[in-house]
Formats: C-alpha cells, structure tokens, sequence
C-alpha cells in the first residue's frame, strides 16, 4: 500500500466546485510539484490558496487542504483540492496528477484504506460506504448516525447483555461451588432468550426500514394508453424539482423519475400503457410493465372519469386488488362516466392534471401506505447492508436454536454455544472481538476465589 | 556422572516431569530442596475443580501420575457441573495432605532411571546457547542434556503478612536466592508475580453446629482410565459453608492499610480469579456477604483450610477478621494468611515444546512459567518431561492443539498470549470445550502418548479395549430397532413417554432427551458394557449435532494452523500494521496464522496483511 491514490470525489456536474482527493505517502509531494504555493512546509489541517500549474501552464485557480497523517481520514497524508473551473479543468488537473505518478482510487478505496489502517471499523466503513451513495437526506442521516455508531451502539448493547449471561454461565461452570452467585436456570433463559429475541427483531424490522432508505420505493403506474399516466408523473415531478433520469430507448421503455417524500425516494415507473396486444414489439413492452408492477411496492392504477371502465381495467383491478393497490381516477373535471365496484371505494383518489387537484391527497395516500414517517421520524440507526443484515439474522436464529435446545432439555453447556455464536455474529457487524473479552468480563464482573 | 536429563524442583510440575522422563528411558536426576517436601500442597487440599479435573484426566490419558496418587489419598469427591452438560463436568477430591505428597514420593523411589537428591540449584550451565547442567548451591556441578526448571514460587520468594516481609518459600521453606538473578543475566525477563493462602484453622475450635455441610457424591469416580474407585462413598469427610458479614467487612475496611496489598508492601502482580479477601470487598463494596469454605487438610492432622478467606493482613487483624465468622467465634488459628511474591518467567519467551527460546535444551513449567495451581503445573510438568526426552533423542515434538486438550490451550495460552496475572485454567478458555470432556480424555491423547513413548504397553490396551466397546455398543444400538408392540406401548405409557410411530433404532431413540441407555437396556442386552462405555456413547449420540459443528470450527482453525510464517519472517517490513502488533509479533514470533491470530493486540486488519505480505513476498521467491 505504498502507491498513492486520487480520485475525484465530488460528482461532476457544472458549476459545482469539484473536490480532487490524493491521499498516500507521496500526496504531498505530487500535488506540491504541480502547486504554486508551498505545501512542503505547509501546516496540517489548513487550506493554501494557488493555482495549479504544469509544464508552464496554469490549469485552475485552487484551494489546496493539507492533512497530514495520521490524523486523517485513510491516516496517510492527504491533500484535498478544490477546483474552480468546471468539468473540464477539473479533469485535466486529475489527468496530471496521474500522469505524474498517482493512481487512480478503486471504488471506496480510500475508506478500504480507513479500515485497513485502523481508522475505522468496519460497520463504520460499510456506513461510509452507504454515505457515498447516499440517495436523499434520510439515506444520508442514516449513513452519518451509523458513522456517529448509534448503530455500533445498540449491536454493542445487545452484545452486551448476551455477554452478561455468558459470563454468568461461565461462572456457574468455572466456580460451581459460589452458590451465592445468580445460577442461570433454564426458566432465567427462556425469559433472557426471549429479551434478546425482541431487540434483534427491532433491528430487522429497522433492516427493512433501512433499505427503503437507503434505496427507495417503487410505485408502479398503470392504466391504459392516454389515460394522463405521464402527465401525473410529470406534474409529481415537477412540483417535486426532482431529478428526471431518462433511460434511453423506445417509447414502450419505463421511464422513471424521483421525488422524495417524507425524506424517502419515491422512484416512478412509467409503465408502457398495459393491454393486450398481438404486436411483437408492443407485447415485449406490455409484459415488462406487467412484469414491473409485480415487483413495485406500490401500484398507481390510473383511470379516466369520463370512460367506462374497459374489460382490461376490470382484469387490471382483479389483478392488483392488494393493498398495495391506490386507484388515481383521473380527468375529474369532466362528466362521470366511469362505474367502478363498490370494493375498491376505499382506495379511490379523485383529481385531475388540469386544475392540478388530487396530487397532494396522492402523495399523503403514498406516504401513509408505506408508513414513511414513522419510518424516518425514528432513529435512523438501521442496518442497511445485505452483510450486516445477513449477520443479524444469522445472530437470530441462533437464539432460536438455543431457544429449541432449551425446549429439548438441553443442558446449560449446549444452550451456551449457540448463544455464544449469536454473540460473535454481532461482533462481527461491529468488526471487533477479542478474544479474551469475555474472560476478562467475568473478572470484572464477579468475586470468586481462594 | 552426566544425566539425560534435570529436573530443578519436585512439585507438581516436577514430579510428572521426571517420572516420565524415566519412564521413557533417560536417565533422570530430580534436585529437590527438601526431599521430604515432593508434591507438597502449599495451599488448597484439594486436586481438580472445573477444567482442572479435565487437566488431570488429561494427564493421566498421557501416562502421567496426578490421577492416580489423588484417586489413592483423597478423603472426597464430586462431580462438579453435572447438570450443566458434558462438555463442563469435571471432579474435584479433597485430597489428603499428608497422603498425597506421600504416595507421590513412593511412585517415584520406585521409579526406574530417576535419582532422587536434596540441594539448591542456584545457576545453570550454558555452553553456546545451550543448557547442558546445573551448579549447585555448593558450586557442585552436574551435566545433563536438557533441564527442566519446575521451581514453583521459591525464586527469590518473600512472604507478606501486613508489613512484613519475610524472604522465604511457602511455609518456611528455603527460597532460592540467585538461580532468577542469573536467569536475567542470561537473558530471560523476570516477572514478579504474587498469590496467597488463607488462614488454617484447629478443628476443634469450630463450630460446625452453626454451618451447612457439603458432602461428596454418592457415585464413585476416579480419576484415572485405570483405577478401580478405592474409597467407601459412604466414609467421605464433609467440608462446611461459611459466610462473611458485615462485622468482618467493617475490620476489613478499617484496617485495609495495614494489609501487605494496600500498604504498599507488595509489588507483585495478584491472580484475578483469586483475589484476597480485603481485594474482594473493596472491588465488590455493595455484596452483603461473601462464601467461605472449610476443608479438612488431612485425615491425620486437625487443621482445617478456610477457602476464599486468603489475606496479607497482620496476625492480630487475621484473629479479628477470623472470630466475625460465625461459627468460627473461638476459632484458634494454626497457620496464618499469607501473600507469596516470586520470580517467574515471561512465557512469551517459551516454545510451544516448553523449551525456551533463549537457551537451547532448557525446559520450563509450572508456576516459572507463569500458571497457578496444582494440576497446570503438573500438566505442563508431563509436557516438558516428554518434550525434553523427545529433544535429546533428536524426535518431534508432542504439541497438543486447543482442540486435543485442555494442557494444549494452556500452552498454547501461555507461549502466544503471555500472561499478566497468574494464569488459572478455567472452561472459559477452551473454544472447543465440548470436544475437551472429561469422559474422552483418553480418546483424546492415549494414542498420542502412545506414540510418543509416554504410554505404557498395558494402559494403552486397556484404552484399546474401551475404543472397542464403545465402537461395538454404537454398532449395536445402530443395528437394532425397537418393535413396537403392546407390550412396548404399555411401557412407555407407564413411563409417561411419548411412543414412537414406528419401529425405530435405538440409536434414534436415545437422541430424545428424556431417554437414557438405562432405559434403552429394558428392550436390548447391555450388560456387556461398562458405565463408562455407556455414557461415551450417550454423549456422543444425544450431542452429536453439536459435536460436529465443533469439529467444523476445529477443521477452520487447522487450516489456520497450517499457514505456517517462515521462520525469517521480518515484521518490520510489512507496511501498515499496528505498531502494537508489529512489536508483539516480533516477540512472541508465531509459528503459524492460526496462532498469530490469538496474540493480543493483533487485529483482523493485521493478519490479512499478513497474509498479504506472505502472498507477495514468498510468491516472489517461488518463481
């Protein structure tokens, strides 16, 4: 790990002022050869105003930060320069910095670096990691507590009370004669399985809570050709100044566009208008969107207030009756003439695009479905990541196997392995256990002895 | 005269080392400071206790001796744990003080190739790097191979009550003034380490009217593979609770200047897992009382042990503390408490053969090395004596893994960990304790002893005929079903439990919990098999699940294991590690992954770069 590395870790979009990061035991040196100003001698933890120049030519105007190790993030020296010129100024003074000798950073290298150089654990990289992808204001609130170690915390607090009675087990195994000391029984583990059974649970239940997050949720809109399915999205995105993205391809594509409710990212899907059809092309189209809205979370039915309902629209509403179902009838302000069957009145929403009526009352029936804001009103300490959550529920059912074990007739020896396995399972999210940590708590923790 | 090899020391790691020394043909000479002091027991009269007990099964599995002098002087003893599962069962006897070390000395007059002498080993002989005799107290010298020094607490031993401090080893006996002072010179980093003992007590100044009994077990047990029980359950002596309450907290409290530890008379560093009385209630302010024990010390004496009430306080506060007991009202004190402070070794310096690093050809065990207690000692004892015999006889040596025995993980602890306060062997450390049972002990290591020599022809087909019968009752049990009839049915419901729904074979049926073999023996003959057999095979069969997720763990850290890190291995050029673990790797220098990952202060993040290093560096050289 003796090279050193650079990336550009601000988006590139114009305007914005552009961060180049070096970090590495030659930082220093690299970004000072092509720097007016004197970094050499620079003090840590401060900004130099400059221009980068290269082979007689200034490139930008810039303000360098120095932070030398180890106090940094990577703990190797790191240099940080902040460009002024856009997109393109920006690119040549990275495509100097690696001509000159820096290489270019892999995904998240700087972070592997933090963890590999015993900046930070690894839930704390993982988190990092969620950091820079962070989507909206929740993901990023989730990501900054988990750094903060809210997360590392409460994983730290139900290890801690696992250790409790590991501890207290050992000691009626290694000092059976101190009568004195609480023996755990198997009624005493039947109640502190069942304790930590609920506070892992909490954190699954959170797990889920953390993807939609970190990843959003998908509302599916569905209806027929024309029946004003763009127009509602445009005017949700609109109002929302959202980013659209476009992914290009034909006009039977879904198109997809975000806005963030209650701080959670709403994604739209613009579903080729669904029905049956014999043209090829057109049929791969339909089969996507049906495919599409099988798999959201949300389905946005939309009909049209001023047709009747169509066979295929009955089918759709048949199909999709779940709660996950909203229907959006459209086109109020023209005649009624659409009939729909009593049984789908409670997820009925009325409005139209024209004198914009009807949205917000979407959006609240959206967020309510999804309960978005308890979901973000909570402490955002979840777990966000496949591994961690994976280890959460490894952690789990290891419980559960004690639990079966006590149910059994296990003895006390057996019940304690899996308990131990849930207590390192958890350690492993947090990323350090020691060994001897557990022995050291019974020391502590109890008075034995000759 | 030149011997194969020295033993310094004849207590429990002495005594081991030299008997199987002799046992595997070298000539051996023991160098006792009091011959009539071998295998003393300068402190509890007990041998075993949880994990301990599985220690000394081990060394019997080995050829040792421990087993079989406790099965033959103590006076009481219990299965410690039994409810709690297989993996954590283990016996403690109350073993006779004056039997004990009595029986020992007899086993070993009677051993062949070893020569008994009484003097003070005060320096070692050392000819380029390696050990090859020792000098006496006299200047006498005697050459040998290989040493073992099992000198236990007597290197430059003091012994602390309140502020005096007597130069001296336990009870009175002759320390030994220079031998740590020219172990230093030769390069060995000293450590000062402290344990105690608590008061005796005469028996008939007791009270027992006043205290709660505890009786022995009303099964018989031994030890040893091979003993038959030789005592009478029902002639078992009792041991007595006893509590301490507020009135001794308060003397202890007022008087906590006067004790050797908070006066600051002691400088050595106190085990954790025995701390002294006055230790106890200043860490532990808010328990109303604290458990004590009375243990007779010997059948043939009338003093009695007073467990958990170890102290360094002056005589006249003893009394005081003493008399606050009840039922120890008028109790007259025989021996008083004391701390021990002595030298021992750093066992960082130690290879996982029990030979030092330092000096080629020298052995260390016991309390030199670090441990507490009579059956760490006695276990290292038996290592290093086969060690030192396997060494000079130019054989590899027998290192037990964590995952063969509990004297493994005890090396294996002391060699890469190192230790800061006395090291107590307790279940706690084991990670694969429920393949480390009392029952298997001999399954374990009877054939590796075998192998090595420590084992004798007769112990090892005793063992040989018990893998029989275990492998012949498992085949039986898997042989057989159970037909269900009317009659089975009757049987079962009258037993109040639930009937199987087909035939099934007895194997599956004792996998239930609530089914024993006793039961299972109602439908099938086993009266062929012994108890032990039996219960081998209970446990085997009812834990089997979990037994093999031990074994899949042990097969993870084998393969560990087998990362071996060269020899030459410069850990100052692997960039990026913590300094911390750069520094102990440097020192402890583990032979492979596995034991490099158990160091303290060495992370994951290190041993991947490690790993890392290895690849790159001797990838390079391959090609």
């Amino acid at each position: 790990m003796e090279d050193t590395i650079c990336a550009i870790s601000t988006s590139l979009s114009i305007g914005a002022i552009s961060i180049i990061r070096v970090s590495g035991p030659k930082a220093i040196f690299y970004v000072d050869s092509i720097f007016s100003g004197d970094l050499k001698n620079a003090k840590t933890h401060t900004i130099t105003y400059g221009h980068i120049k290269y082979k007689n030519e200034v490139i930008d105007e810039v303000l360098v930060m120095l932070m030398r190790s180890p106090k940094t993030y990577t703990t190797e020296d790191i240099i940080e320069i902040n460009c002024h010129g856009g997109i393109n100024t920006t690119k040549k003074v990275f495509e100097i910095l690696l001509e000159i000798g820096c290489r270019l950073a892999e995904p998240g290298e700087f972070t592997k670096r933090a963890y590999l150089n015993g900046r930070i654990n690894l839930l704390e990289a993982e988190s990092v990691n969620d950091l820079i992808i962070a989507k909206n204001d929740a993901a990023r609130n989730m990501a900054i507590n988990n750094v903060d170690g809210i997360l590392t915390k409460k994983i730290r607090n139900i290890r801690e009370k696992i250790s409790k009675i590991l501890t207290n087990i050992e000691v009626n195994i290694d000092y059976p004669e101190y009568t004195d000391e609480l023996q755990v029984t198997s009624n005493l583990m039947y109640d502190y399985l069942s304790d930590i059974t609920t506070e892992l649970n909490k954190l699954v239940e959170g797990a889920k809570n953390g993807r939609i997050i970190k990843d959003g949720v998908s509302v599916a809109i569905i209806g027929k050709p024309n029946v004003g399915k763009s127009s509602i999205l445009n005017h949700l995105l609109d109002e929302e100044k959202a980013i659209v993205t476009d992914i290009p391809g034909t006009t039977r594509d879904i198109v997809e566009g975000s806005i963030t409710l209650n701080g959670v990212a709403i994604n739209f899907i613009d579903t080729a208008g669904i029905r049956k059809t014999e043209d090829i092309v057109e049929k791969i189209g339909v089969d996507k969107s049906q495919k599409t809205a099988d798999n959201s979370d949300l389905i946005l039915l939309v009909l049209n207030n001023n047709e009747e309902l169509s066979n295929e629209e009955k089918e759709l509403l048949n199909k999709y009756n779940s709660d996950r179902l909203i229907i959006f009838i459209n086109k109020n302000d023209l005649i009624n003439k659409l009939v729909v069957p009593e049984e789908f009145k409670s997820k009925i929403i009325y409005g139209n695009t024209i004198d914009v009526d009807g949205l917000d009352i979407l959006k609240k029936t959206i967020s309510e479905k999804l309960n978005l804001e308890s979901i973000v009103s909570k402490d955002m300490s979840y777990l966000s990541n496949i591994r961690q959550i994976d280890l959460v529920n490894k952690a789990n059912s290891s419980i559960e196997n004690a639990n079966n074990a006590l149910a059994n007739g296990m003895p006390i020896d057996i019940i304690e392995i899996d308990l131990k396995s849930a207590w390192e399972y958890l350690g492993k999210i947090i990323g350090d256990s020691y060994q001897d940590e557990l022995i050291d708590e019974i020391f502590r923790n109890f008075c034995l002895g000759k | 005269m030149i011997y194969d090899i020295i033993v310094v020391g004849g207590g429990h790691a002495g005594c081991e080392a030299s008997h199987i020394s002799a046992f595997m043909g070298n000539k051996t000479l023991l160098i006792t400071s009091n011959i009539n002091n071998i295998a003393d027991m300068p402190c509890n009269p007990s041998i075993g206790g949880s994990a301990k007990g599985i220690i000394v099964r081990e060394i019997d599995a080995l050829g040792g001796l421990m087993g079989i002098v406790a099965d033959k002087s103590h006076f009481q003893i219990k299965m410690l744990n039994n409810s709690k599962g297989p993996a954590v069962r283990s016996l403690r006897a109350q073993a006779d003080k004056k039997v004990y070390p009595k029986i020992m000395k007899e086993y070993l007059e009677n051993t062949k190739n070893l020569t008994i002498i009484e003097n003070m080993v005060e320096n070692l002989i050392v000819e380029d790097n390696k050990v090859v005799g020792v000098i006496l107290s006299n200047n006498e010298k005697i050459y040998s191979k290989s040493v073992i020094l099992t000198t236990g607490t007597y290197l430059n031993a003091n012994i602390l009550i309140g502020s005096e401090n007597t130069p001296s080893g336990p009870h009175g006996e002759k320390r030994s003034n220079e031998l740590s002072n020219n172990l230093k010179k030769l390069g060995f980093n000293i450590k000062r380490l402290k344990t105690g003992t608590p008061p005796r007590i005469k028996a008939n100044s007791i009270d027992f009217s006043k205290l709660k009994e505890e009786k022995g077990d009303d099964t018989y047990w031994t030890f040893s593979f091979d003993t038959k029980p030789l005592y009478n359950i029902n002639k078992q002596q009792k041991c007595y609770l006893v509590y301490t309450n507020n009135k001794t907290h308060e003397i202890i409290r007022n008087n906590l200047k006067l004790s050797a530890m908070y006066g600051g008379y002691a400088t050595g560093v106190g085990p954790r897992y025995c701390p002294s009385i006055e230790d106890k209630i200043v860490r532990f302010s808010d328990k109303e009382r604290h458990q004590l024990f009375l243990e007779p010390e010997s059948i043939y004496y009338d003093e009695w042990y007073l467990q958990g009430f170890s102290t360094s306080m002056p005589r006249d506060i003893q009394e005081q503390m003493v008399h606050s007991l009840e039922g120890l009202e008028k109790a007259e004190i025989t021996k008083y408490a004391y701390a021990i402070e002595y030298d021992a070794i750093d066992s960082i310096q130690i290879k996982a053969n029990l030979e030092s690093k330092i000096l080629e050809n020298l052995f260390t065990a016991g309390q030199i090395n670090g441990t507490s207690g009579y059956e760490e000692a006695a276990g290292q004892g038996l290592i290093a004596g086969i060690n030192a015999s396997l060494k000079i006889n130019n054989k590899d040596p027998l290192i037990l893994k964590r995952s063969d025995a509990y004297i493994g993980v005890l090396i294996d602890d002391l060699v890469t960990k190192g230790i800061t306060d006395p090291y107590r062997m307790l279940t706690s450390r084991a990670e694969f304790r429920l393949l480390l049972r009392h029952d298997n002990a001999d399954l374990r290591l009877t054939e590796l002893g075998y192998e090595v020599g420590s084992v004798s022809e007769k112990k090892f087909n005793i063992y040989k005929k018990r893998v029989d019968n275990i492998l012949k009752l498992k085949q039986l049990l898997n042989d057989n079903k159970l037909e269900i009839n009317n009659d089975i049915i009757d049987y079962f419901q009258n037993n109040n439990i639930s009937i199987p729904k087909n035939n099934i074979k007895f194997i599956t049926l004792l996998k239930r919990p609530e089914i024993s073999l006793d039961f299972i023996s109602n439908f099938i003959n086993l009266n062929s098999f012994t108890s032990d057999v039996k219960e081998e095979v209970t446990i085997e069969v009812k834990y089997e699940g979990y037994i093999k997720k031990e074994y899949i763990e042990k097969e993870k850290m084998l393969k560990l294991e087998k990362k071996k890190i060269p020899v030459d291995i410069d850990y100052n050029k692997i960039k990026n590690i913590a300094s911390e673990a750069r520094q102990k790797l440097s020192l402890v220098r583990p032979e492979n992954i596995a034991q490099a990952s158990r160091i303290s202060g060495v992370n994951p993040v290190d041993i991947s770069l490690i790993l890392i290093y290895l690849k790159k560096e001797y990838a390079k050289n391959d090609k």
